[in-house]
């Protein structure tokens, strides 16, 4: 019988060589005529060790890792394909206390199944949740969320169940639901995981939606710098449509569900679900008032769920176990668990799922292993490019929803971007301005001019010029920004900005004398 | 037929392939861009005959999102990542490296017609930064030294 190795097709494993790994393993077997069966599984997330190389023994499943090209035939004389030793052994990875403390419940398959076969999924818990959902009543698939206390993982931390039961409650003969998958902000990945890696649980997951809520279209709005993406998720579409999982009478139910993927072009304003409504209907994404609630008028002016790519993909399993199962994860009023994405200067970056409730600083060091660099970290961001940066007396703030907003801070979509010590807070906050004014949709005019205005002050305070007169000048125009922007983009790029002038002032010129403010 | 024939051969076709979908302007604008390389001016008056849209609309769409583009680009284009995460391993340094190697900055397109480059906010490859794409193609923890290698295979394979 053949022997399964897996090498993930996960564009970071890629992006380490991970394609020639996998062309170089093949080429090695076939030479020593030996048979293998590998697979392109999705990436477990710890991506200092990638590119993974799994194979199937008797005792389990047995990771290599990083593998480079040049160790294959190495690691064929050391007869990895039956767990022999070799320098890159790993042993099994759910063994591994980076992984074995994680709570993986969206991120339960991930890494582990082929993730365009249908099959896997099936016979790894997919669709258990849609088989739920078609047995119970709309209210009750949508009390089911609610009670799970599921919150938008976009960044936003609304309650999904909430925003259901609104398009539920609203008549229309035409319903949508939207997947927000225009993952923009820098140092987060984990939306790009689930689609490379586990692509059904987010097209079951926008099923169950529909289903809840009557909406028989579905699109799944897509990042054009995710092109892996796009191959994975139409190809599971694809599948899902050719076994009735999709289509006019789902599994036989007579119920409908149609699904689409359309790709955005390259503008992070488009994240925000108004501009994103905007740009599905064929306009420039330019951000809309609100009210009226998408809920209740949004795509083509129809009722419409937006949710992002994570809280679909946690719907599969509240409905699997139910609410209750879900909601026992986590503290306070953030319930379950987020996908954390542990990037820039740390030496353990990657995707750790976790209960709400770690601490950033048990992260940074107990999993995050410290800077790559070796140096002290300076400033971690959280939340993307409208995330406010924390200096290390705030390590100790529990990643929880609230824990942040008390600190002026805030999760987002839960990527962390660690700086050491050489990061130059001005310089960043410089270019946080910078990348307001490029994103900037032009329709009010805060985000448009403030931006600009913004980099000129900033270019000012770099050079040194007038610090006393400019730094006031700073705050004024951030204030002007978080109370007078349309959206989060103007709206939230005070955070960054002033948070590194509140704990960096140094980088800023700033002596005690000159900020009074 | 001459080139320009061929053009708006190609651009009636993906007009009248999707033109019927709900919003499909951005469909089609990616559709004519995938098979021609960019969006030509005179592809626009089509473009809003066949979506009843004006000319401005289209044009509007187009100018409003950094990914279409309105001059052909260089055989390859390189996209090299600014933001925050790349920035945190040298992202700044390897942007400066790869605009002194080709010669040319950002939106701009090599002499030899090779390599356009473009920069970009955020591949999702945070995790192995810094990063950057050429055509479909992505890498991490790009040095100085294996951009030079990326690049030269590149232009082996062109």
């Amino acid at each position: 019988m053949s022997i399964n190795v897996y090498v993930p097709a996960d564009s970071s494993a890629i992006s380490l060589g991970a394609d020639r790994i996998a062309a170089a393993i093949t080429l090695e077997a076939q030479s020593r005529g030996i048979e293998i069966n590998l697979i392109r599984n999705g990436s477990r997330g710890l991506y200092w060790l990638e590119p993974l190389v799994e194979v199937v023994t008797d005792a389990g499943r047995i990771a290599y890792g990083p593998v480079q090209v040049s160790d294959v035939s190495a690691l064929f004389e050391a007869d990895f394909l039956h767990g022999g030793d070799h320098q890159l052994a790993l042993g099994s990875i759910e063994e591994l206390d980076f992984f074995k403390k994680q709570q993986r419940l969206t991120f339960a398959r991930i890494g582990t199944t082929d993730p365009i076969s249908l099959d896997d999924y099936l016979a790894n818990d997919g669709y258990r949740g849609l088989g739920n959902a078609l047995k119970q009543s709309q209210a009750d698939i949508v009390k089911a969320v609610t009670d799970s206390g599921l919150r938008g993982r976009g960044g936003a931390a609304f309650p999904t169940g909430i925003k259901w039961n609104t398009v539920l409650n609203t008549p229309s003969e035409q319903k949508y639901i939207i997947c927000n998958a225009d993952e923009g902000d820098s140092g987060t990945f984990s939306d790009r995981m689930v689609m490379e890696g586990d692509p059904f649980v987010l097209i079951e997951g926008m099923t169950i939606a529909g289903i809840a809520v009557g909406a028989n279209q579905g699109y799944i709005y897509l990042r054009v710098e995710y092109p892996h993406a796009h191959i994975a998720l139409n190809a599971a579409i694809e599948k899902a449509y050719a076994a009735g999982y999709l289509g006019d009478d789902i599994q036989g139910t007579g119920k409908a569900f149609h699904l689409e993927v359309r790709l955005g072009a390259g503008a992070y304003v488009c994240g925000e679900e108004t501009s994103l409504m905007e740009s599905l209907e064929g306009k420039r994404g330019l951000v809309r008032f609100k009210p009226p609630l998408p809920a209740i008028s949004g795509l083509f002016g129809q009722p419409t769920v937006v949710n992002n790519v994570i809280s679909l993909a946690s719907v599969p399993i509240i409905l699997d176990k139910g609410g209750d199962y879900y909601r026992d994860f986590g503290m306070g009023r953030s319930r379950g668990t987020l996908p954390l994405q542990l990037a820039g200067n740390i030496k353990h970056p990657g995707l750790f799922e976790f209960a709400f409730g770690l601490t950033l600083r048990e992260l940074l060091y107990d999993f995050g292993g410290g800077s790559a660099t070796g140096r002290p970290i300076k400033a971690v961001q959280v939340g993307g490019p409208l995330g406010a940066y924390l200096p290390e007396s705030q390590f100790d703030t529990p990643l929880d929803y609230e824990a942040f907003a008390a600190n002026w801070t805030v999760l987002g979509h839960g990527g962390v971007v660690v700086f050491d010590d050489t990061a130059d807070m001005a310089a960043l906050a410089r270019y946080n301005m910078e990348f307001c004014a490029i994103e900037s949709c032009g329709k009010c005019t805060p985000c448009r001019i403030g931006s600009t205005r913004g980099i000129e002050v900033m270019d000012e305070i770099i050079n040194g010029l007038e610090i006393s007169k400019n730094i006031p000048l700073l705050r004024d125009l951030c204030n002007t920004l978080l109370n007078g922007s349309l959206c989060a983009l103007g709206g939230m790029t005070p955070y960054p900005v002033l948070s590194a002038l509140n704990h960096f002032p140094e980088d800023f010129g700033v002596t005690d004398t000159t900020d009074a403010a | 037929m001459t080139e320009s024939n061929s053009i708006q051969e190609t651009v009636q076709g993906v007009i009248a392939t999707l033109k019927d979908k709900p919003g499909a302007l951005l469909p089609i604008l990616h559709g004519i861009q995938d098979a021609i390389g960019y969006i030509p001016a005179d592809s626009v008056p089509a473009i809003a005959q066949g979506l009843h849209l004006s000319r401005a609309e289209v044009h509007g769409v187009i100018s409003f999102y950094h990914y279409f583009r309105e001059t052909p680009p260089g055989k390859q284009t390189i996209h090299i990542c600014r933001a925050e995460s790349c920035q945190a391993m040298g992202g700044k340094h390897l942007e400066q490296y790869a605009k002194d190697q080709l010669g040319i900055d950002y939106h701009e397109t090599t002499t030899d017609g090779q390599f356009s480059l473009e920069p970009v906010y955020c591949l999702g490859n945070c995790a192995c930064s810094p990063a950057m794409q050429i055509g479909s193609d992505i890498y991490g923890r790009v040095s100085t030294q294996s951009f030079d290698a990326i690049i030269n295979e590149k232009k082996e394979q062109a």
